[in-house]
């Protein structure tokens, strides 16, 4: 840099602005607008956030969570889980946001807690309690063993739609119990919305809890 | 069949279809950095530059031109945050304070796109879009047009000429990154990412009430953040968020485009420098390491050790359904081993050894593929290393690719592996040693030690992901880790530029019998040893603080 002199250097950068700025157009206006044209063209839908209708209204989007919890109660602190719906992972990454209250989005989130945090160990114990004790009906009793791992961990976007079909099938009983089906019926309704691995190997098995809910909806409702 | 297998032919799945555009878009790239025509918006773009496309650069000339752009680069990005409040199409997002706009200028700029700021909470589409998602483009075109002046310095000789940064720059955005990213955002919003400019609005939900959307270029800016390995999310959550990576094959498809241009760059590198199978050494040498790790990784991570893993059953905290156990690892081990930094699952809730696995990965310096050039460029860095340590072995003077390895030259590659771990170590002794710093972690113990060394190895690597427990955007962590994102870009690059301008002066030397053979399997296995000794060396101390200590106790 010894052999530069004040003119050379404002005319690098002056070189640099323009580039930057012509850069900017293409990448960061002329770029985005196209995709954006072209998605809103050929997959409004997804483009949009693969929104869902149930009688005749948005419920969500097949891609993000949403909480399935009793009204709130004044001064009680967080709502429980209404127990006649599935319900989603838990979402303790959003819990402690200020803008934010669990499955509410704007703000996404993981716990961030390591394998040796008290406060995580804590958690997985009573969630994997909270499981055992919410799903066991008489007649059917939950082991802890039986818990799989996904119900007592929250997600990395803490917006997790799926649940693992393990899970969805242990809380069969109770739905049923609560919406006074046949266990059979709503057994039969976690089967029909498991989704396997992508082309036989890419991702896990799950289970779309606000797809199995919007059924379970229809099948409450036609009684 | 097992999440295990499954994972195997996830992995498999991604050689597979890395192995099909190796050729293709490394012969491409040789011919985009080698062809004397220009595109007519090319030329048009080089008349609004005002730079001559055809003047060959010097190195000095070539450095003070990325230095110059990267300067610019910073003060715009800055000035834009520090503005967003009174700019129109901010939709109500508020101007961001200078520390924080300066780290997120330093992170952009740098390639790095380390986020101390939530992007759904701070960041508006403007700044998003028309700020971060352009500097996407450009570090990643400056991080390639670097590696393919190191390339020259190999390919010519007694000349000091590396070519022309504005044309290497233009070309490689244009030819190499737009194509592919338009291509691969319409990929991303057919699985489900989102693009539009919606803004922030409401839509209902299953029990009544309404959940709030962040809409945005989401798809475009994702194509772009894995293709150019930036890693900035347009979401907290990055790739973690359903609406920038919604499924299992958009998962897969992100690993493939992180992993594209920088294993295709090694045959680039053999067809610039005349011989195909070079690029083929340097190729195995990475491919070595990133299986390795990865198998390392989803071992690890299937085992589950730790306290609340073992009682969950699984080591299911901060990763998501759709991608498991497998699909998260794979993703985890290629954004480290790349400059790459965005996440799938979170880091931080990984098992002890997983983290320790996420952390090695970038202190190897990011090579195995590494960042869009700059992995190619580290590489050719060690490369020169381990040709001068074989060299000492044998008595001989040392040679890599018809180039003599001199004082010179080896004084540039031992002060470019001297950087990044300087910065990293001592950084971190700085933060451990003062009161305050230690307030941001979320964890305790080797963990929370963890937090800190994992930001500054981010950092100075311009990695970007973190032990996001770390609640980083404090004046300290803001200003200390933009510094070190700044010098751990920029002095390597100055050193790297000096030693691609050394090696273009020198006349080639013709291979003799008694040269080292650098494109057998057994300088590959020299190569791969060599960089996990001089990194193993460097940083074993500090991560037996860390994650060594967290894992051997679990």
């Amino acid at each position: 840099m010894t052999n530069t002199f004040p003119g050379t250097t404002t005319r690098l950068l002056g070189a640099g602005l323009r580039a930057l700025l012509v850069l900017t157009l293409v990448c960061g206006v002329i770029y985005p607008l196209a995709v954006t044209g072209a998605a809103q063209a050929l997959l409004p839908g997804r483009a949009n956030g693969s929104a869902v209708t149930s009688g005749g209204r948005t419920v969500g989007s097949e891609l993000i969570g949403q909480g399935y919890d009793l009204p709130a109660g004044k001064g009680q602190g967080a709502p429980g889980p209404d127990l006649r719906w599935f319900q989603p992972r838990p979402s303790n990454g959003l819990a402690a946001n200020s803008v934010n209250t669990r499955y509410d989005l704007l703000v996404s989130g993981a716990t961030n807690r390591s394998g040796d945090n008290e406060e995580l160990i804590r958690w997985v114990t009573e969630a994997k309690a909270a499981v055992v004790a919410d799903n066991s009906v008489p007649g059917h009793r939950i082991r802890p063993q039986d818990v799989p791992p996904d119900a007592v961990t929250s997600s990395g976007s803490g917006l997790d739609p799926h649940i693992s079909p393990a899970y969805a099938e242990l809380q069969v009983h109770r739905v049923a119990q609560r919406n006074h089906l046949d266990a059979e019926r709503v057994a039969g309704l976690v089967a029909d919305h498991t989704e396997g691995r992508t082309l036989g190997f890419a991702g896990e098995p799950r289970v779309n809890v606000l797809k199995l809910n919007i059924a379970l909806k229809e099948l409450v409702d036609a009684g | 069949m097992s999440p295990l297998l499954a994972g195997l032919l996830q992995l498999l799945a991604l050689v597979a279809a890395l192995a099909l555009a190796y050729r293709p878009l490394g012969d491409h790239m040789a011919r985009v950095y080698t062809s004397t025509r220009h595109l007519r918006a090319e030329r048009w773009i080089y008349r609004a530059i005002g730079a001559d496309p055809s003047a060959e650069m010097r190195w000095p000339a070539y450095l003070r031109a990325v230095l110059a752009l990267s300067l610019v680069g910073v003060l715009l990005l800055y000035a834009l945050q520090r503005a967003q409040g009174a700019l129109p199409g901010s939709l109500g997002f508020h101007s961001i304070d200078p520390d924080q706009a300066f780290n997120t200028a330093a992170s952009f700029v740098t390639n790095t796109n380390w986020q101390s700021y939530a992007g759904e909470q701070a960041m508006g589409p403007l700044v998003q879009t028309g700020g971060l998602a352009v500097q996407n483009f450009v570090s990643a075109a400056v991080g390639m047009a670097v590696a393919i002046a190191l390339v020259r310095g190999f390919a010519r000789s007694r000349t000091g000429e590396l070519g022309n940064f504005w044309t290497d720059l233009v070309r490689g955005t244009v030819r190499v990154l737009l194509p592919i990213s338009v291509v691969g955002a319409l990929v991303l919003v057919a699985c489900g990412a989102i693009q539009n400019f919606a803004g922030v609005h409401a839509v209902g939900q299953f029990m009544g009430g309404a959940q709030q959307w962040s809409g945005g270029a989401v798809a475009s800016q994702e194509a772009i953040k894995e293709l150019g390995t930036n890693g900035g999310g347009y979401f907290n959550a990055n790739s973690a968020h359903p609406f920038e990576n919604p499924t299992p094959l958009s998962n897969l498809f992100e690993v493939f485009l992180i992993l594209l241009i920088p294993t295709a760059l090694t045959r680039t590198f053999g067809r610039m420098t005349g011989s195909v199978k070079q690029g083929y050494a340097i190729l195995a040498t990475m491919a070595a390491i990133w299986l390795g790790f990865t198998a390392l990784m989803m071992w690890t991570e299937f085992a589950h050790r730790g306290p609340a893993f073992e009682i969950a059953g699984g080591a299911m905290e901060g990763k998501e359904t759709r991608f498991g156990v497998a699909g998260s690892s794979i993703f985890a081990v290629a954004t480290t081993l790349t400059s790459t930094g965005a996440v799938n699952s979170f880091h931080s809730s990984y098992t002890g050894f997983g983290g320790g696995i996420t952390m090695l990965g970038m202190q190897l310096g990011e090579i195995a593929p590494g960042g869009v050039g700059s992995g190619l460029y580290g590489m050719l860095v060690m490369a020169v290393i381990a040709v001068f340590i074989a060299g000492l072995m044998v008595g001989r003077t040392p040679e890599y690719l018809g180039k003599k390895i001199g004082v010179r030259q080896i004084k540039l590659a031992a002060c470019y592996l001297l950087v990044t771990p300087a910065l990293v170590l001592g950084l971190t002794a700085a933060a451990m040693a003062l009161p305050t710093p230690g307030d941001s972690m979320t964890n305790a113990g080797p963990h929370g030690f963890s937090e800190i060394l994992y930001a500054y190895t981010s950092a100075a690597n311009n990695n970007g992901s973190a032990f996001a427990g770390l609640a980083a955007d404090t004046p300290w962590f803001n200003t200390t880790l933009g510094i070190a994102m700044l010098l751990g870009r920029f002095l390597p690059i100055v050193l790297v530029l000096a030693l691609a301008g050394s090696l273009a002066e020198q006349r080639s030397v013709p291979a003799t019998t008694g040269t080292l053979s650098t494109q057998k399997p057994l300088f590959s296995g020299v190569l791969v040893a060599t960089i996990l000794i001089v990194t193993g060396l460097t940083y074993f101390p500090a991560l037996a603080l860390g994650p060594l200590a967290e894992g051997l106790a679990s």
